[in-house]
């Protein structure tokens, strides 16, 4: 086990935190992209509050560890993530989706501290992960570049251009995370436009492919922890999730990709959000 | 200045160097002393050139292969870790194919990339219109934080990628193929990114143009004076964005006749740039443009491409005899005008 007992219970305790700010962010912003938000939670919540060698009280910090949020439509979910980690006030968050305000659907770095990469075209943010970690080779810096991808998001030719480049040039220092939820806008990825096999796709450009539980705090340690420790490969951390994850309503629901939720089903949400996470601590024993 | 001699461009010892051979020669001596230069090429090094630098700095230079998107994004990532990316393919592939990464992942986060895009307008006329690049100026002068610039030649093209480096953000600066004549003799003219360079003084017409145009527009000038008895004025707009407002409107007001000169669409380019400024002015004057008619390019060598659509010295001729003709009411006093 990658984590400690007081890890793990730390973590879980930190996302259904973010879980709750999710719902919230929707219901102030009177609509978001919520599915996409509680699928990438868990992955967001370990790698910013275990991984990320960053400091918040200096976030242009030059040896700052870089991620960047390919899937950028998950903004509703970044943006609580980068004020609990102490980037800014919590109270900030409630300008989301508001008239200049610096949190809309997609993350912006001109206008949100400690987001390094504006997001949300689908497809771009892997070239500029690679980008990076070509960067920080070149200045002979120890920096950790993760890229955050959505499985639908894998489309995009891209994608692939940027994996190419990250085997070419052997950029172990990239930490590529896809959340597999399996749900596009139009429908199941395989019916809108198939990416399986996605792992043998991945091997098959040239990366080492580790599959994970994508809410399993566990799981997902052991994953990241391969990729960091990768030699000549980069690895890439398939990570299986499920859209809409810890409200049992929007789970695996197509239409939960973008919606809204008014007073009577906030605390519905959020009633769902208690009931999985007692269930949860009980079940892993924190 | 030019000596006037003729057209070289499918003449490949007329010119000591290539525009891009400059650039590539010029980059890699800036590299020696700036390390946070790094070169990204796709797959067309020795093509754009940008292969001198790879040689004198082999582990700052990535050649991403034949994906321009992903050589952008490329680009913007090295750019926020503090790097001077220098980025090179055709204008085609570097303006359309990449537009979207040029505009989000550059632009839009003000990122210091510099994009030398080789083998603009209608310079590898043989390649055919797949290969030529007409809409270049008009895309990356829409991109807000760009500056645009189109240097006159090799020489020009020098100054300007040294300068570049300067400009804490992005920079898209269009050459052609390299088979252009040189226009000027060195370095020493006082290039200045954003401010236009009057090459030649002129009271009864002025020509604003950026490229291959600066050269035959000159010869323009010369035949005009000559034969007509016209003053003509030549400005070298080699910086399309910013543009240079008092440079226009000191012609406008000098001349009032202005023509534009331009290997581009006439829609969108430097024309368009232009004719904002005159409008914005409220001032009139008789205003032609030069460049291609909102059509797709045709095959063949670049001199006869050039001539076919007016942008050689006679074509600029033929319209300024033209525009000479136009009659318009003239006033001694513009300051009531508005």
């Amino acid at each position: 086990m990658a984590l400690t007992a007081e890890e793990r219970q730390k973590l879980y305790a930190q996302a259904k935190q973010l879980r709750q700010d999710i719902v919230d962010m929707t219901s102030w912003a009177g609509g978001a992209h919520i599915g996409g938000g509680l699928s990438v939670i868990d992955i967001l919540t370990i790698l910013y509050f275990k991984y990320l060698n960053i400091n918040p009280k200096d976030p242009c910090w030059e040896d700052r560890d870089r991620l960047v949020l390919s899937k950028g439509h998950a903004a509703v979910a970044y943006a609580p993530v980068l004020a609990r980690r102490g980037f800014f006030d919590t109270e900030e968050l409630k300008t989301f989706n508001k008239f200049k305000s610096p949190f809309g659907m997609h993350p912006d770095s001109c206008k949100v501290c400690g987001c390094d990469a504006s997001t949300g075209s689908l497809g771009h943010g892997l070239s500029m992960a690679v980008g990076m970690a070509l960067g920080a080779r070149v200045l002979g810096k120890n920096v950790k570049v993760y890229c955050v991808l959505g499985d639908g998001e894998c489309n995009e030719g891209t994608v692939w251009e940027a994996l190419m480049a990250a085997a070419q040039f052997k950029l172990t220092n990239l930490i590529t995370v896809i959340d597999r939820n399996g749900l596009m806008i139009d429908g199941p990825t395989e019916k809108v436009m198939g990416v399986e096999p996605l792992a043998d796709k991945l091997k098959a450009f040239g990366m080492d492919v580790v599959t994970v539980d994508g809410h399993n705090m566990d799981s997902l340690a052991e994953g990241i922890e391969k990729a960091l420790a990768a030699q000549d490969k980069p690895v890439a951390v398939l990570a299986s999730t499920v859209k809409g994850k810890g409200v049992d309503f929007m789970e695996n629901q197509v239409p939960w990709h973008y919606g809204s939720v008014d007073a009577a089903l906030k605390e519905k949400a959020h009633a769902s959000i208690e009931k999985m996470y007692e269930a949860l601590l009980r079940g892993v024993g924190v | 200045m030019s000596d006037g001699t003729g057209t070289t461009w499918t003449c490949y010892d007329a010119a000591t160097m290539s525009a891009r051979e400059i650039y590539g020669r010029v980059l890699a001596e800036m590299g020696k002393t700036d390390t946070r230069i790094v070169g990204l090429s796709a797959d067309l090094a020795k093509s754009t050139a940008i292969a001198f630098f790879e040689k004198g700095h082999p582990d700052r230079f990535f050649n991403m292969g034949i994906a321009e998107q992903n050589m952008m994004g490329v680009a913007a990532g090295m750019a926020k870790m503090g790097l001077i990316p220098f980025a090179s393919t055709f204008a085609v592939f570097a303006a359309m194919r990449a537009a979207e990464q040029v505009r989000t992942d550059i632009c839009y986060q003000k990122l210091p990339v510099k994009i030398i895009a080789t083998h603009s307008g209608i310079s590898f006329g043989a390649a055919g219109t797949t290969h030529h690049c007409t809409e270049d100026i008009a895309i990356m002068r829409s991109f807000a934080n760009m500056t645009v610039i189109v240097p006159a030649d090799g020489t020009e093209t020098a100054n300007a990628v040294r300068a570049c480096v300067d400009i804490p953000g992005p920079v898209y600066m269009r050459i052609g193929r390299g088979f252009e004549p040189p226009f000027y003799e060195n370095e020493n003219y006082g290039f200045k990114i954003g401010k236009a360079h009057t090459v030649r003084e002129g009271s009864d017409l002025a020509i604003i143009t950026c490229g291959i145009g600066v050269l035959q527009s000159v010869e323009a000038a010369r035949t005009l004076e000559e034969a007509d008895g016209l003053s003509v004025r030549v400005i070298n707009m080699h910086t399309i964005k910013p543009i240079d407002r008092d440079a226009i409107m000191k012609a406008l007001t000098e001349t009032r006749r202005v023509i534009t000169v331009e290997e581009h669409n006439m829609l969108g380019g430097l024309g368009s740039a232009v004719a904002d400024v005159i409008a914005e002015s409220g001032k009139g004057c008789a205003f032609r443009k030069i460049g291609l008619p909102d059509t797709y390019s045709e095959v063949g060598y670049p001199e006869d491409l050039y001539a076919h659509y007016k942008l050689d010295s006679n074509g600029i001729v033929d319209t300024i005899r033209q525009v000479m003709k136009i009659e318009f009411e003239e006033d001694e006093d513009w300051e009531d005008e508005v």
